[in-house]
């Protein structure tokens, strides 16, 4: 299809009319609150059987990860993301997704720049301006905590 | 029992309240996917610093840590940490020691994923 910049922007609001707000910010809030929801039973039952508490924290998202992960793979997570939108994306679910279908999807541009590099398209800037938010912030609190402050 | 139940409706609450929000802006402002979880990463990072973050974690528990504001939250808990205890370096250093867990299971399990399954052939 060849379209030109003012085509392309009629075409692509067409489909973003398309979807109905509070229709989707229920979904939304139905899955993504499942999800936490999930996790904090993780969370609870890690620490049920005696974790500690340092090791839970770590174990309850990369559970997360891991059933996002197989979710991705036997392609269920694509269903439940189409009709859950944010619900899927907000919660460590979206970030293993990100990861994990570029890896899967691009693996015939071979194991360097098909599943190595494309796993991080999404993750990558994620990672990037998280750090960098977190390099301020730690410049910030190194002189508020010198003097005392926190 | 009843303390428990109010738990999980705060949980809920607050963790499908991080996804209305964003679905909000996805839905009225076009902001792609992507940026929608930069930003989060980023409105952690510094919602935990100015300490609306941590009440929010005490209040909710993993309805603000699952979401990826809680990615945020753990950068700069990993940041602080750090500083008090390496000075000035550990600015280089907290924020993905906070978050190496989480990362690097992503990798792992990308990775393993891309041996185990096949992708979709490209519509």
């Amino acid at each position: 299809m060849n379209l030109d910049a003012k085509t392309y922007q009629k075409y692509a609001n067409a489909y973003a009319k398309k979807s109905p707000s509070p229709k989707n910010c229920i979904a939304a809030f139905l899955v993504g609150g499942s999800i936490c929801l999930l996790a904090e039973g993780l969370y609870r039952l890690y620490l049920h059987l005696g974790v500690a508490e340092a090791a839970v924290r770590i174990l309850t998202p990369v559970t997360i990860i891991v059933l996002t992960a197989l979710a991705t793979g036997f392609g269920v997570f694509d269903c439940l993301a189409k009709a859950a939108g944010a619900g899927t994306l907000v919660p460590i679910s979206g970030f293993a997704n990100a990861v994990t279908a570029p890896a899967i999807d691009n693996k015939a541009e071979g194991m360097i720049m098909g599943v190595g590099a494309k796993m991080f398209i999404i993750a990558g800037p994620v990672i990037v301006y998280g750090t960098l938010a977190s390099v301020v912030w730690g410049v910030i609190y190194y002189f508020l905590h010198m003097r005392g402050i926190v | 029992m009843r303390e428990i139940i109010i738990d999980c409706l705060l949980v809920f609450a607050v963790g499908g309240g991080f996804c209305v929000i964003a679905q909000l802006l996805i839905d009225y402002t076009k902001i792609t996917p992507a940026r929608i979880l930069v930003t989060y990463v980023v409105a952690g990072v510094i919602l935990t610093a100015v300490g609306i973050y941590e009440p929010l974690v005490k209040l909710a528990g993993c309805g603000a840590t699952t979401p990826l504001t809680g990615f945020g939250y753990s950068l700069a808990r990993g940041v602080e940490y750090a500083v008090r205890d390496k000075g000035l370096i550990g600015a280089l250093t907290g924020g993905l020691s906070g978050t190496a867990g989480g990362i690097t299971a992503a990798m792992t399990c990308g990775f393993i994923a891309a041996l185990v399954f096949n992708g979709k052939p490209k519509a």
